[in-house]
């Protein structure tokens, strides 16, 4: 998917910030910040998919609720269809909240267990005002479009397995007929065997009702399996952007490499012979991110500029964009053509930190 | 021939509850020798754990019913009184439980725990057993071990936590270690280090690992043998060459053929296998993956045995179908395509 000029985006973001204080003593004086969402901007497009991958902490989570406004964002901006909603308040948020929806992760906790499905499912359609006597058949319709029996209905959420609860979870997103459905790791909490019936039913589901995804996992093979154009993430930042094959072909930034070979292939010959890069350490803390590039600390082709310098989100044409001094995977000619994107990274100091070396082979590898 | 260590014969494990009884674990059989890494696959309920702990004798509750045999050098765990499993455990046999959030006490510091099990197992006083505590922490690669011994739980993170629980599990040099879902609540890059981590500490303290997982690809990585679980019993067991490339249960491959896979291009659509696994109150008559199985034929009402049906001896497979038939049906499966309906 291209970046579609002409057409507005269903949602545009821009410089989000999203930082949690931390107070502390008697007073509860903020003494720090923890920066999840550091300048963020990117746009998603109706019908298309968006991935959002990173490690625990590095803020996608975070990043999704405040695009739907569960939070409140620090700074910037979130246009859904072209309107700002950053910044309005509860009243004139509501009708747009039938056009945005989560599903959550945990099917366990997501679901109260003192209400049936029905009411579940019916809870958005009475809050929204639908008619009384149209809820039980539209909540009967949800449950059959997302595979399970209208005859669930005055069930209780235990009785259901932990993939069906899923299911009723992502029922109840479609209540409103919403555009936008934000997908905190839909299908981590499931089993494999689960795990590809539900990933097949939100493509059914996306292509049926035209839904637009954001889809945030940490599981990179879920991911690529759904995913248009995937955004990976690190410590609040966005660090590559790219259409989902590439980003798997050509990974840019080091740390993306990384997180490609960390993941196992079932295939015990293929594994053996594979390259593994194993990070050092853990993600550092969000509270004192460190200078320059975030991820320099772990990262094997880091030089002085990495220190020093944050890289820009940096264009490097097929709308494939990272946040790298030394990108890998780049010839000569396309870092020569390669440009600070001025769209993603705003607020990024100067071009004069465009890249210049790419990234050297490690002595010792391939 | 390389010693070996445990030997599962037929073992059940039966819990009674007010629903009725639950057949967790149907009849399961195995080996394991030193130096050697066994993976146990399976999903949620098909009993993996509750093996894991029973080899523990952490199942023992006024509800449960044993069966079978869990020989450790010969000797039988489900017969032994608290006292002799107590030895056993730490020393003998010790374990790495999936989240290592809720299984280190968050008011005590790490290094009081680990030096805890020293102290409980070997006559040790506390200045060696903190000795011995930072030089495990070093071991599995904790920095500053001399100063992080002092944090509490709450102080690591779920990596480092791990391998604080990897190294409370070594403090007794320990000939088993069962690790159970040990990088589940990881994420991919931390995942990786840990079980380098558990292969290269195998070696170390030449010892046996059993690794029980729901991933098959991390079992790719260090097994050498495979079992696979399905409500309750080994429905496949081989070496882990054998189960990847030429996998016998529908079961088995299904669930290869169930993972997005990096190493391939991108699919339309992903296999998946239709139903959910079964009730362990009420299993279905016959072979257990029946229902769910798209190659059933008459004859899986009858319950097959785990039995060698292929070239290689070791291989044991639960399937009435042809080996040569078999091999047919899973080519479209095993490339992750959809089951014809």
């Amino acid at each position: 998917m291209s970046e579609r000029d002409g057409e507005p985006a269903l949602v545009e973001v821009e410089s989000l910030k999203k930082y949690f204080p931390i107070r502390k003593g008697l007073l509860q004086r903020e003494v720090g910040r923890v920066h999840a969402v550091d300048d963020v901007s990117f746009a998603v497009h109706e019908g298309e998919t968006l991935g959002l991958v990173g490690e625990s902490g590095c803020g996608k989570s975070t990043l999704g609720r405040t695009i739907v406004r569960l939070l409140e964002p620090t700074a910037g901006s979130v246009a859904f269809e072209g309107r700002d909603i950053s910044k309005l308040g509860t009243r004139r948020l509501r009708p747009l909240r039938r056009e945005m929806q989560m599903v959550f992760q945990d099917p366990y906790a997501s679901l109260n267990p003192r209400k049936r499905v029905g009411s579940i499912i019916g809870t958005p359609l009475k809050i929204h005002g639908v008619e009384k006597s149209a809820q039980r058949e539209r909540v009967q319709e949800l449950l059959e479009t997302v595979g399970l029996s209208p005859e669930h209905y005055n069930r209780f959420p235990h009785e259901f397995s932990g993939g069906q609860r899923q299911r009723i979870g992502v029922a109840r997103a479609l209540a409103l007929r919403p555009k936008l459905i934000v997908a905190d790791e839909p299908v981590s909490a499931l089993d494999v065997s689960i795990q590809s019936q539900m990933l097949n039913l939100l493509d059914d589901l996306q292509k049926e009702l035209r839904l637009t995804y954001i889809f945030i996992a940490h599981d990179l093979s879920v991911v690529r399996h759904v995913s248009n154009r995937i955004a990976v993430m690190y410590l609040g930042k966005i660090v590559e952007l790219s259409p989902a094959e590439e980003l798997y072909q050509r990974p840019i930034m080091p740390y993306t490499e990384a997180l490609l070979s960390a993941v196992p292939i079932p295939d015990p010959d293929l594994s053996a012979k594979r390259e593994r890069i194993v990070l050092q350490g853990d993600v550092p803390s969000p509270i004192k991110p460190p200078s320059g590039c975030r991820f320099h600390p772990r990262c094997r082709y880091m030089t002085d500029i990495c220190r020093e310098v944050e890289p820009p989100l940096v264009t490097y044409g097929n709308d494939h964009l990272a946040a790298c001094h030394h990108p890998l995977n780049v010839d000569k000619e396309t870092l020569s053509r390669a440009e600070v994107s001025r769209r993603h990274s705003p607020n990024a100091a100067d071009a004069g930190a465009k890249p210049r070396d790419p990234a050297r082979p490690i002595p010792g590898t391939r | 021939m390389p010693e070996r260590l445990i030997e599962v014969e037929n073992l059940k494990v039966q819990f009674a509850t007010e629903d009725g009884l639950v057949k967790a674990v149907d009849g399961v059989s195995f080996e394991l020798s030193r130096g050697q890494v066994l993976g146990i696959v399976g999903e949620s309920g098909s009993g993996k754990s509750v093996t894991a702990m029973t080899l523990l004798g952490l199942t023992r509750d006024r509800n449960t019913r044993f069966e079978g045999a869990v020989r450790y050098k010969g000797r039988n765990v489900l017969e032994m009184d608290e006292e002799e499993l107590q030895e056993v455990r730490g020393n003998e046999m010790s374990m790495i439980f999936q989240d290592p959030m809720t299984s280190l006490n968050p008011v005590y510091t790490i290094g009081d725990q680990i030096r805890e099990a020293i102290q409980i197992h070997q006559r040790a006083d506390k200045r060696t057993a903190r000795k011995r505590a930072i030089e495990l922490l070093q071991q599995v690669g904790i920095p500053n071990a001399d100063s992080r011994v002092d944090n509490y739980p709450h102080e690591f993170s779920g990596g480092m936590r791990q391998r604080a629980m990897i190294a409370m599990a070594l403090a007794c040099n320990p000939d088993v270690l069962i690790a159970d879902e040990p990088t589940t609540a990881l994420d991919v890059t931390i995942q990786a280090q840990i079980i380098e981590l558990i292969d290269r500490l195998k070696d170390e303290f030449n010892s046996a690992v059993i690794l029980i997982t729901h991933d098959l690809g991390v079992v790719a990585e260090i097994a050498d043998e495979i079992v696979v679980m399905y409500a309750g019993r080994v429905v496949e067991r081989a070496d882990t060459r054998a189960l990847f490339y030429d996998p016998q249960m529908p079961y088995t491959w299904g669930l290869l053929g169930s993972i997005p896979r990096l190493d391939r291009p991108k699919q339309e659509r992903l296999h998946s296998i239709k139903g959910t696994p079964p009730s362990l109150i009420r299993t279905p008559a016959g072979c257990k993956f029946r229902p769910r199985c798209p190659h059933a034929f008459d004859k899986c009402m009858e319950e097959p045995d785990l039995v060698n049906r292929v070239e290689d001896p070791h291989h044991l497979d639960r399937c009435w179908l042809g080996v040569n038939e078999k091999r047919k049906l899973r080519e479209a499966t095993l490339a992750g395509e959809e089951e014809a309906a």
